[in-house]
């Protein structure tokens, strides 16, 4: 940290209002990128992103090459899904993934040689090859959520865009799979960075790492200082650690000053927020033209005998991801796909990883801690911690009510689930459910 | 074992079959290497919840009233830990029969009984025999706080309202006041009786010194009279960030600023007014309740600013010496209606005239 220069890099104004202190539990900091060894069999679900699912366009009894589409749809809101290992099409039918819904889905028996078809760099020269390229490679947002990166790259006339935020926040708990992008794959980000400045003529670039990340804001920062070429676009900025720093809307706010209006996203204030492992694969697939058919996973929590990051071929179950891990040391009593805060209890191991999983988490007896839920005392810590202002308790009133236009006029639907709320609830109350509820009252009111 | 491993040789899918009948069999499964075959939980997220409870802030806010109750038995004697003691175990047996009678679950161990029962035995004298306290437990617990839907539900705060009726009911008993120890005097009057109006204060005599105000050595009630004890439990809460200090400090900021300027920049007059009567106990202990006092920050201010002016307007011009309790009471009543006209934008909120006008200029 000496040879920093602090005046160097962007310190983000605290802007924001809410958020909660989470313990960090980053156990995995150091672990270096482990490559999993080819798994027996891999389930690709048709259904990865955000939008309109996938259909298969392989058959029972094919085979397959590692990079070969097996799943598109004709719709504009969808991305291709690739085989992930070489091998023969065993099923195409309907499986249960994490969440426990059945989806349709094409299950491939790996022949273990990881045959690859064979990749060509896409040719980019402007903004609309990238976008048609990155549809093609299957990239969608890295960090979570899942929607298709190619809409956020293409550019609408009416919105101008002027910043690209990095987005390498990281703040889940547990999680450190963007900070291992930083730390092993700087140069990536770098090349993306600079292929997208050329392109879409960027005024700024801002790589916003959280303040407990020293040794990726050093390394980023010897990156960035070499940004000469570029016009000196390229700036770090370090964040203050605390939850949820990392969603969108937030990012947004602490980099730029910029308050995204309700329904609106970041293109309606000239930005365009990318979570950092997407932006490392870009270069990587720009440079290879391979799609994406593996990721970096967190496999941690209390009770993973040996916590690892793991590079994994996506559809791989978790199991496997576990066995490599070394096992259980004691039952799990929950197992979550993604962090702590926002992740998903999932209902057993068999199902895949998702191109957006970017955790898997196993915690034994004595960590899965159930607060008795009691009466409101309306201490109105859930509104304090709020990142969005709302008030929960009000929320929660007003949905057990059914009272959609007070739940609207509530800002209900700017509510992105963070769970800060039921986090700091000293009555334990399930409040993101009751969240969730809300908006099933005002879409259902919607419907009529 | 052996019964076991037939079945799942002999079904058709032997994942499912130890889940086909779970109680019966939940050595066996435990002693299976496959653990994942024992159901997990699945809840929404998060998964994380911070320490806090609602038991813990209870305890936090008992530990920052002893300093108070101590300090009021050391000024009254054993009378006043004999008052403490009923009101304490009255109003926690008070809720333990409510929730016994109506088969609720029990709510007497998140301690907000014993704090009620702490914060009644501080507002009232001395010598009150203690049948008038069981009827101020009965009133705070059942009629204010149960009879509304317990905890987080009531209106107003129980303990103030106990007060308040006891007040109306009992005012000899009520007005009584033991003084000191140290002090010759069996009764004595209030430091804010004493004082009266601006106009009286130079001419009044008998006036305890500040110190002995800081001390709580003056007549009063229980947990009043000791305003060092009191700041230094103020000053726990707020550390532990139990209160905002919104709240006491517009509350005490008013009635200082309202003082001043009644007595023509008397600052004297003006410290005397904020260490009489339960002024510092009801902005630190009493009107942060949250339950009854608004949620959000400028929320918040009104109320305190709201509860300064009624105690000083009371203190003033009313024919009571005292106005802390009611002011907070009339305060809480109009809370529901403070939130409603103070509620916050949340983030990229669209006001509502340029929704309109967005509207009209997409017709236009």
């Amino acid at each position: 940290m000496s040879n920093l220069k602090p005046d160097a890099i962007l310190r983000a104004v605290s802007r924001g209002r809410g958020g909660v202190h989470v313990p960090h539990r980053k156990l995995t900091a150091e672990c270096e990128t482990v490559r999993l060894p080819v798994p027996e069999q891999v389930v690709l679900p048709m259904q990865q992103h955000i939008g309109a699912p996938c259909v298969p366009t392989v058959k029972k009894g094919d085979h397959v090459l590692v990079g070969q589409v097996i799943g598109d749809s004709d719709k504009f809101l969808s991305v291709p899904i690739h085989a992930s290992v070489s091998g023969d099409v065993t099923a195409v039918g309907d499986v249960k993934i994490a969440n426990g819904k059945m989806v349709p889905a094409v299950t491939i028996k790996s022949d273990g040689l990881m045959e690859t078809a064979e990749f060509t760099p896409p040719e980019v020269h402007s903004v609309e090859d990238l976008t048609k390229a990155i549809r093609a490679s299957g990239l969608v947002g890295l960090g979570g959520a899942g929607f298709p990166s190619f809409v956020k790259l293409t550019l609408s006339p009416d919105k101008p865009i002027d910043t690209l935020v990095v987005n390498a926040a990281e703040c889940e708990p547990y999680i450190t799979v963007d900070y291992r992008e930083c730390v092993e794959n700087s140069q990536n980000i770098m090349d993306s960075i600079y292929t997208l400045v050329d392109l879409y003529k960027f005024k700024q670039v801002i790589i916003a790492v959280e303040d407990n990340k020293p040794e990726a804001i050093r390394i980023l920062k010897e990156i960035a200082d070499k940004d000469i070429d570029h016009g000196n676009t390229v700036r770090l900025m370090t964040l203050k650690s605390r939850y949820p720093q990392g969603a969108e809307k937030m990012m947004v706010l602490s980099a730029t000053g910029r308050k995204v209006p309700e329904g609106k996203l970041p293109a309606d204030v000239g930005c365009i927020v990318m979570n950092v492992a997407s932006v490392a694969f870009v270069a990587r697939y720009l440079k290879t033209g391979k799609p994406l058919i593996s990721r970096t996973v967190t496999v941690s929590g209390d009770c993973i005998a040996d916590p690892k990051n793991l590079r994994v071929p996506i559809g791989t179950s978790f199991r496997t991801l576990i066995d490599f891990c070394g096992g259980f040391t004691e039952p799990p009593v929950k197992i979550l796909s993604g962090g702590p805060m926002m992740g998903l209890a999932v209902v057993d191991t068999d199902a895949p990883l998702l191109k957006s999983n970017n955790a898997l988490l196993a915690f034994g007896k004595n960590s899965v801690y159930a607060k008795p839920a009691s009466q409101c005392i309306r201490c109105g810590r859930c509104h304090a911690a709020c990142p969005m202002g709302l008030i929960p308790t009000k929320i929660e009133d007003l949905a057990l009510k059914r009272d959609a236009e007070a739940l609207k006029a509530a800002g209900t639907m700017v509510c992105m689930e963070c769970g800060s709320c039921a986090y700091s609830c000293p009555a334990g109350k399930p409040l993101v459910q009751y969240m969730r509820l809300a908006k099933e009252v005002i879409r259902e009111a919607n419907g009529k | 074992m052996d019964e076991l491993k037939k079945t799942e040789t002999a079904a058709p899918a032997p994942e499912t079959a130890p889940q086909a009948k779970p109680g019966a069999i939940p050595k066996k499964t435990a002693a299976k290497p496959a653990e994942e075959k024992e159901m997990l939980l699945v809840t929404a997220s998060p998964h994380v919840k911070s320490p806090a409870t609602v038991r813990g802030i209870m305890l936090d806010v008992i530990i920052a009233l002893i300093p108070a109750g101590f300090a009021g038995i050391a000024v009254f004697g054993l009378m006043a830990a004999v008052t403490i003691a009923v009101c304490v175990c009255g109003c926690v047996v008070a809720e333990w029969i409510w929730c016994k009678a109506m088969k609720k679950p029990m709510t007497v161990g998140d301690l907000s009984a014993v704090v009620t029962g702490l914060l009644l035995a501080y507002n009232l004298p001395v010598g009150i025999p203690p049948w008038m306290c069981l009827i101020g437990c009965f009133v705070a617990i059942i009629v204010v706080k149960q009879f509304f839907g317990g905890i987080g539900k009531n209106f107003a705060n129980p303990a103030i309202t106990a007060r308040i009726v006891l007040l109306v009911s009992f005012a000899s008993a009520m007005t009584n006041f033991t003084a000191p120890k140290a002090a010759d005097a069996v009764t004595s009057a209030t430091p804010l009786a004493i004082i009266g109006s601006p106009a009286d204060f130079a001419a009044a005599e008998a006036l305890p010194k500040l110190t002995d105000m800081l001390l709580g050595l003056h007549a009063g009630c229980i947990g009043e009279v000791c305003s060092a004890a009191l700041l230094l439990g103020a000053v726990y809460l707020l550390a532990r960030r139990v209160i905002s200090p919104v709240i006491p400090l517009c509350y005490v900021g008013t009635v200082a600023v309202f003082m001043l300027l009644a007595s023509k920049f008397d600052f004297t007059y003006m410290l005397y007014e904020i260490l009489a009567g339960g002024l510092l106990l009801g902005a630190f202990f009493m009107a942060t309740d949250y339950t009854t006092s608004p949620i959000n920050t400028l929320g918040k201010a009104v109320f305190g600013v709201g509860c300064g002016l009624l105690t000083a307007v009371i203190r003033l011009y009313g024919s009571l010496p005292e106005g802390v309790s009611y002011s907070i009471l009339l305060m809480n009543i109009a809370c529901p209606l403070i939130e409603k006209f103070t509620t916050p934008a949340y983030f990229g909120q669209i006001k509502e005239k340029r929704k309109k006008k967005e509207k009209g200029g997409a017709a236009a």
